[in-house]
């Protein structure tokens, strides 16, 4: 029998704001244990909680760029369970009445576009973080407590299972990342923590619509780990059923050392988390005009830019990729365009050397002035510089943040052009090397580019080596 | 219906991590289904038609600005703990405790 896979991914996010939800206590990441703690996010008696407004702010941002419907009224619940990164023994969420429901992101799967719907989008009470004593949670003697996390942020996403392979989960991931970075809601580092991902998945018979007993897998602590670790949870189910085994609904724990997903407990009903209003907070009204203005000044999103880079500019499905991936490559490269409009060179050489030189060098893109390089594509344009030498260039441009035409200057980098300066030079090499040119003269045609290459020694590179041919053999047949 | 108080007892005590002695436990299922006939005969009134209440202050919400303030010094925020390491909080094994409660 064939199985389809049906995946459903839980994101959470950490928003990106200076303060924690509801107290005043720093966010900043990789500070000294428990020092971003007061006694609201420890959950001490006789404190209230108070809205953080750029946080909510955010959510709607991220809920309207997710195309999910905003509510204008929702509200927060207690969601009780035991667990030490939980200071007060329940997490304030949002159950009933959630911030958005529905919406979508359209991903790019196998050259063609596929929507993923959500479920719903709703803003939570970050956990503390647990260091265990032991490798793994499984078998440590003891954990250790940080609250600096407790009380930042948490955007959660709920996918529908509309995901089909562990591949198809790590694109969404990679779109949904690139998404929420463009709207500034998050910076979404997964090895910060800021963008983690729990997943639910069953098979079922192809062709069936109802789901079959899905699992839970936790701990992938990368877009990697999470395809690797859906594609080895789809098989180890698959292998069950098809030796008529049935599947137990519980968590598993993805082990990265091991790669494989391992059982951990019974999964308790949401029931179980007991849910009810949070007493402390009112419900979240947002105004209509809140909502409508972060509409209006929602930045342009990546499927949006990526399809305009290609028609503004004519690029290549790969470069407008790139430049959008790669906000900053793709800010030169618009930045560029307004002044150069040989868009095809521009956004070759951006993607091809710009990049290299880039990487090799270390410097951020923001420290190169898109001006050099129309100055460099200029005096390769006029001639005045050949290609290796702008090569040359652009790499000692990057190095130094010297402009072209200071550099050709000081280096005396001009193309050596023109009978005039060439001459003396062909003449010279033919005076030298009568053995070559004897055997040019025999019919050994390659003997020529052992004499071209001569000249070209003599430019210092900067000769074109057609024209330095034509001298050659007019030189040699005289 | 006739609901048995002891086993929803004994899953509240376990959600709760509380381990009840046999006479607490007696004493919290008779309480436990008082409460439940309390909340039984509310539920005889008749409310068709009232939307469901969560809060009964009409008031907006309030919003701070994000804005940091100082957190409590180190030797405050762990003067609680029962037991500390270093700047740590320190708990013991989670889920040995968990599977060993089943």
């Amino acid at each position: 029998m064939k199985y389809e896979v049906a995946i459903g991914l839980e994101i959470h996010l950490e928003l990106q704001t200076k303060s924690k939800l509801f107290c005043g206590c720093s966010t900043t990441f990789g500070r000294e244990p428990n020092v971003n703690c007061c006694p609201i996010c420890l959950g001490l008696p006789g404190t209230l909680p108070v809205f953080n407004r750029r946080a909510i702010e955010l959510a709607v941002t991220a809920a309207i760029a997710l195309n999910s419907a905003v509510s204008d009224q929702s509200r927060f619940d207690r969601k009780n369970y035991h667990y030490p990164d939980l200071p007060k023994a329940y997490q304030i969420s949002q159950y009933e009445q959630p911030l958005a429901r529905g919406g979508f992101l359209e991903i790019e799967s196998e050259q063609s576009f596929k929507k993923i719907k959500l479920e719903r989008v709703h803003l939570e009470e970050e956990a503390g973080k647990l260091i265990h004593s032991g490798s793994s949670i499984l078998g440590s003697e003891y954990s250790l407590v940080d609250y600096n996390r407790a009380g930042i942020p948490l955007l959660e996403i709920v996918t529908a299972p509309d995901i089909r392979s562990g591949r198809e989960a790590r694109l969404f991931l990679e779109d949904l990342r690139l998404l929420l970075l463009y709207t500034g809601a998050s910076d979404c580092k997964m090895e910060e923590g800021s963008l983690r991902c729990d997943a639910n998945i069953s098979l079922r018979p192809s062709g069936l619509s109802s789901l079959g007993t899905k699992t839970e897998v936790k701990n992938m602590n990368s877009f990697r780990a999470v395809e690797t670790a859906l594609n080895f949870e789809a098989k180890r189910q698959e292998a069950i059923l098809k030796a008529g085994g049935s599947i137990a609904q519980e968590t598993c724990h993805w082990d990265e050392a091991k790669k494989e997903t391992i059982p951990l407990r019974g999964k308790e009903g949401s029931s179980d988390y007991r849910y009810f209003p949070e007493p402390d907070l009112l419900p979240l009204t947002l105004d209509r005009a809140l909502i409508q203005n972060i509409s209006e000044q929602l930045p342009e999103l990546p499927l949006q830019r990526r399809t305009r880079l290609k028609q503004q500019y004519g690029l290549e499905a790969g470069e407008a990729g790139l430049f959008t991936e790669n906000r900053a490559l793709g800010d030169f490269f618009e930045s560029a365009a307004e002044e150069y409009s040989n868009y095809r060179s521009l956004a070759k050489w951006v993607r091809g050397d710009l990049l290299y030189q880039i990487r090799e060098s270390g410097k951020p893109v923001e420290e190169i002035q898109p001006k050099q390089l129309i100055e460099l594509l200029t005096l390769l344009d006029q001639e005045t510089i050949n290609r290796p030498v702008a090569k040359e260039l652009l790499s000692e441009m990057v190095k130094s943040g010297k402009g072209p035409k200071e550099l050709v200057k000081e280096q005396g980098l001009e193309r050596v052009s023109g009978r005039e300066k060439l001459m003396p030079l062909v003449e010279r090499v033919v005076a030298e090397n009568p053995a070559v040119v004897e055997k040019y003269l025999q019919g050994k045609d390659k003997a020529i580019s052992f004499l071209v290459g001569r000249v070209m020694a003599l430019t210092g590179g900067r000769a074109d080596p057609g024209e330095i041919n034509k001298l050659l053999k007019e030189k040699i047949s005289q | 219906m006739a609901v048995d108080f002891g086993k929803e007892v004994d899953h509240v005590a376990r959600l709760a991590r509380l381990t009840l002695e046999p006479e607490e436990k007696e004493r919290m299922t008779g309480q436990l289904s008082d409460i439940l006939d309390t909340a039984r005969r509310i539920q005889e009134l008749d409310t068709g038609g009232v939307e469901p209440t969560s809060h009964v202050l009409d008031l907006p919400v309030v919003l701070r600005e994000d804005e940091t303030r100082p957190s409590l010094p180190l030797n405050r925020v762990l003067q609680n703990a029962p037991r500390r390491q270093k700047n740590f909080f320190r708990v013991p094994s989670i889920i040995s405790n968990v599977q060993a409660e089943k």
